[in-house]
């Protein structure tokens, strides 16, 4: 059962990102974007990380898309459609990601990946709150500290680049 | 549970959306669409290190919070692209990547 909707899930990830960049139309781009992420954060709750997907709604379903959502339609018309860039320049993108497809895969399907059968971690939140707030061996307070001076730094960044002048 | 997929599974769906949003950021001309098409490539990471942490080190967490990382780089970077956007749509009328220029020569 729990095969059958992983590539339930894969089949439609694919497709999804797929029609993402194929479509004309700029807001059905947002949406088969969250429909991506949302099926994205499925496989993580399949995959037993509950805070992960729970972030990855938040902030991802939940935040940028609502904000790519905004600026659609502050900047364009929602029947515009997108221009086509020259055909000879999509069917060289398509061959790179083509190429790019065609050699990764080859390099997965060779790599011959051990899959540890131990007892997984458990990943609630207290774990991973104590390990991104710990200076032990596996603590992360120094990324942690990095990345809220990072936001801090867009946060300031958007105001000073959007407001008025 | 999900002991019959194998991780190379995660890796062809990370790599199709991958090459998805590669194509998408070459093919796209509005700014907006570029940002989705880079959405997706992030995305993308994020599902592969999540597979990789859940199948080949389930005793450690290092893929999560990467993940967890990638997701907050993810939100500044759309925050700043959107007002960079929004700020280049207000003073020039257009975010179509080839005539937004005027810094170029």
């Amino acid at each position: 059962m729990e095969t059958i909707i992983f590539y339930m899930l894969a089949a439609s990830i694919v497709i999804f990102s797929v029609l993402t960049v194929t479509t004309r139309l700029i807001l059905r781009a947002a949406v088969y974007l969250l429909f991506t992420l949302l099926f994205t954060a499925a496989i993580y709750l399949m995959l037993n990380y509950q805070f992960l997907a729970a972030v990855q709604l938040t902030v991802y379903a939940g935040g940028i898309v609502i904000l790519i959502v905004f600026s659609v339609l502050l900047t364009s018309h929602i029947n515009d459609r997108l221009e086509l860039e020259s055909s000879g320049r999509r069917i060289a993108a398509g061959m790179v990601s083509l190429v790019g497809i065609i050699l990764t895969t080859a390099t997965i399907a060779n790599a011959n990946f051990a899959p540890v059968k131990t007892d997984a971690l458990t990943m609630n939140t207290k774990a991973i709150g104590n390990a991104l707030m710990s200076y032990g061996d596996n603590g992360y307070i120094l990324p942690f500290e990095v990345i809220s001076i990072l936001l801090l730094a867009a946060m300031i960044g958007a105001i000073v680049i959007a407001k008025k002048r | 549970m999900l002991a019959d997929i194998p991780v190379e599974h995660y890796s062809y769906v990370a790599l199709f959306v991958f090459f998805a949003g590669i194509y998408g950021f070459f093919t796209r001309k509005n700014m907006i669409a570029m940002l989705i098409s880079i959405e997706l490539i992030l995305n993308a990471i994020n599902l592969q290190f999540v597979a990789f942490n859940k199948y080949l080190y389930p005793d450690l967490m290092e893929g999560m919070i990467f993940s967890l990382f990638i997701i907050g780089v993810a939100a500044a970077e759309a925050a700043v692209a959107i007002a960079i956007i929004i700020n280049v749509y207000r003073r020039l009328k257009t975010i179509n990547i080839e005539k937004v220029n005027s810094m170029k020569y």
